[in-house]
């Protein structure tokens, strides 16, 4: 099916393309929803659910929008997206937290050094490695060790001591939901998998195809959750983090994903049994990523980090179930081999 | 305008990420303004001259102190593309005050950016305001004087520092005031610096 010596096969194949396609005329049907239901007066349906679905769906046209166009430049297209994206994260994410005038030299660095250069590295690591050999190490490592030894360290050459902890803490946890996390989203187009029993390369399929796959998963599971609790939920998790998600929501959601995901294992490395587990993983870790930037954005008092300054869309608020989902997803990918055998 | 306007404008926008909030809709009118703001940042007058629509930012000019930015090429040669109005903030003369230097560079055309706290401030709260602004308004009573408050320019680029941290910033015109019949100095100014403080809870 698809052939090594050409990059272009291999990086858009046959079941790539249906999907990719299927995903473009869901989204089109979305937009002629939304274009009938403005046309509808305003108590046919619940006005705060239509706004939810218009945001959603002009946020999953910019998504499909920026993978394509990345898929369309290349692997390092989409890593250069992706970091942009990062950054735009980071910089909402400072924005919202306070900080003290000493980290100001920190903040840049954050900005403008960790945030390259860990895209720079999730870009090379295909260079780098070979085959049997893929080169994980150097990205998996830069934020967890080196920002988080720098970073504290930074603060203190800046001689202001006062709630020290905490605010190294603040920045520490923006650099790793923001950027460390979300890298291991265009991460898995550098992903390997290799059978070091048999010797052999067990996958060739479309990586472009398996990170669409995953984004495609990471919003159903928020898709469906939504639904679920709104249809069936009673039981609200945390009230006072977030009053919409309920427990029948994730159960029903997580369960949901799940079989998509089989359904869709075609484009995966994965059986379907294999694929329903990472589609239960995926949703899972969504939700968490939506719990944790909820208990953020109520600590600091703003609904979504969109309404932080007025004008501007809230980048985080629509990738905070992407950046918890990303790294589970590529770790548990890369040990396949070991969990399934 | 020039290239290296363009060039800075756009800049200025990128690294504050600024979003621009118009209270009252009067946005493009050529009527002669003073805009008055809060003072923390490097960035403020070209921030906000770049706030400006195209038609307004052409009349408008920056107050900046000469003693900065008069010094060097690089310096002079921004203030320039600005048409920036430098004044001398350490020889003041009596026939020469910086308030009728504004007077008369501004002609019946031009309109002008001050920082009435008269420099960079570095507390949390705004200073107190210098007289010029209520001179200028005595001076010449026509003049809209339209309060901006500038949010999280501190923090995208504060005093002492080089390297900017380019954070979301927003930029909020209010509406504008003029000097009331026989009111006091002190009186307008504290009205002038409530006016812009109001501006930050909107």
């Amino acid at each position: 099916m698809a052939d090594a010596t050409v990059p272009l096969t291999r990086f858009f194949d046959t079941p790539t393309k249906l999907l990719l396609g299927i995903v473009f005329g869901l989204l089109v049907i979305a937009l002629l929803v939304i274009y009938a239901l403005r046309r509808q007066p305003e108590s046919f349906v619940n006005p705060a659910v239509r706004r939810t679905f218009e945001l959603r769906v002009r946020a999953w046209c910019m998504m499909f929008a920026i993978l394509v166009a990345g898929f369309t430049l290349g692997s390092s297209g989409t890593v250069v997206l992706f970091g942009l994206v990062s950054f735009w994260a980071l910089r909402e994410y400072i924005t919202m937290t306070p900080t003290r005038p000493a980290d100001h030299k920190t903040l840049f660095w954050a900005l403008f050094f960790f945030t390259p250069a860990q895209y720079l590295l999730v870009g090379w690591g295909e260079q780098w490695g070979t085959d049997n050999a893929p080169f994980y190490g150097s990205f998996s490592v830069l934020i967890p060790v080196y920002a988080s030894l720098l970073i504290p360290t930074s603060i203190a050459i800046s001689g202001d001591e006062k709630r020290f902890l905490e605010r190294t803490a603040k920045i520490q946890v923006g650099l790793l939901i923001c950027v460390y996390s979300l890298s291991y989203a265009p991460a898995i187009l550098n992903l390997q998998l290799y059978d070091y029993q048999d010797d052999q390369i067990l996958w060739q399929g479309s990586k472009a195809g398996l990170l669409f796959y995953f984004v495609l998963l990471v919003q159903l599971g928020d898709i469906f959750q939504y639904s679920w609790g709104k249809l069936v939920g009673r039981r609200v998790i945390a009230p006072k983090i977030n009053s919409s998600r309920t427990w029948e929501g994730l159960i029903g959601g997580v369960a949901t994903t799940a079989m998509i995901a089989a359904a869709l294992f075609s484009v995966t490395p994965f059986g379907p049994l294999e694929a329903a587990c990472m589609g239960a993983v995926v949703a899972i870790m969504g939700f968490a990523g939506g719990m944790t930037m909820s208990a953020i954005k109520r600590d600091r008092g703003v609904k979504d980090y969109g309404t932080l300054v007025q004008g501007h869309a809230g980048v985080l608020d629509r990738i905070d179930s992407l950046c918890f989902a990303a790294p589970v997803f590529f770790h548990f990918a890369i040990h396949r081999p070991f969990l399934w055998g | 305008m020039r290239l290296t306007a363009h060039i800075l404008s756009l800049v200025a926008k990128l690294l504050s990420g600024a979003s621009v909030r118009w209270v009252d809709e009067f946005k493009i009118d050529t009527c002669q303004r003073v805009y008055f703001a809060n003072h923390t940042s490097h960035l403020d007058a070209l921030v906000l001259w770049s706030s400006l629509p195209k038609q307004l930012r052409a009349l408008t000019r920056p107050v900046a102190a000469k003693d900065y930015w008069n010094k060097g090429v690089i310096r002079r040669h921004i203030a320039d593309t600005f048409n920036a109005l430098l004044i001398d903030r350490t020889n003041i003369k009596v026939h020469r005050s910086p308030v009728e230097t504004m007077i008369r560079a501004i002609g019946h055309e031009h309109s002008l950016i001050v920082f009435p706290e008269g420099g960079r401030n570095t507390e949390p709260e705004m200073g107190p305001f210098k007289s010029g602004l209520f001179y200028l308004a005595k001076k010449k009573p026509e003049l809209e004087l339209i309060p901006v408050y500038m949010d999280n320019l501190n923090r995208v680029l504060p005093k002492g520092e080089f390297l900017p941290v380019p954070l979301l910033s927003c930029i909020t015109i209010g509406a504008p005031m003029w000097l009331e019949e026989g009111e006091k100095k002190m009186d307008f100014l504290a009205r002038a610096r409530d006016s812009v403080q109001r501006l930050k809870d909107l």
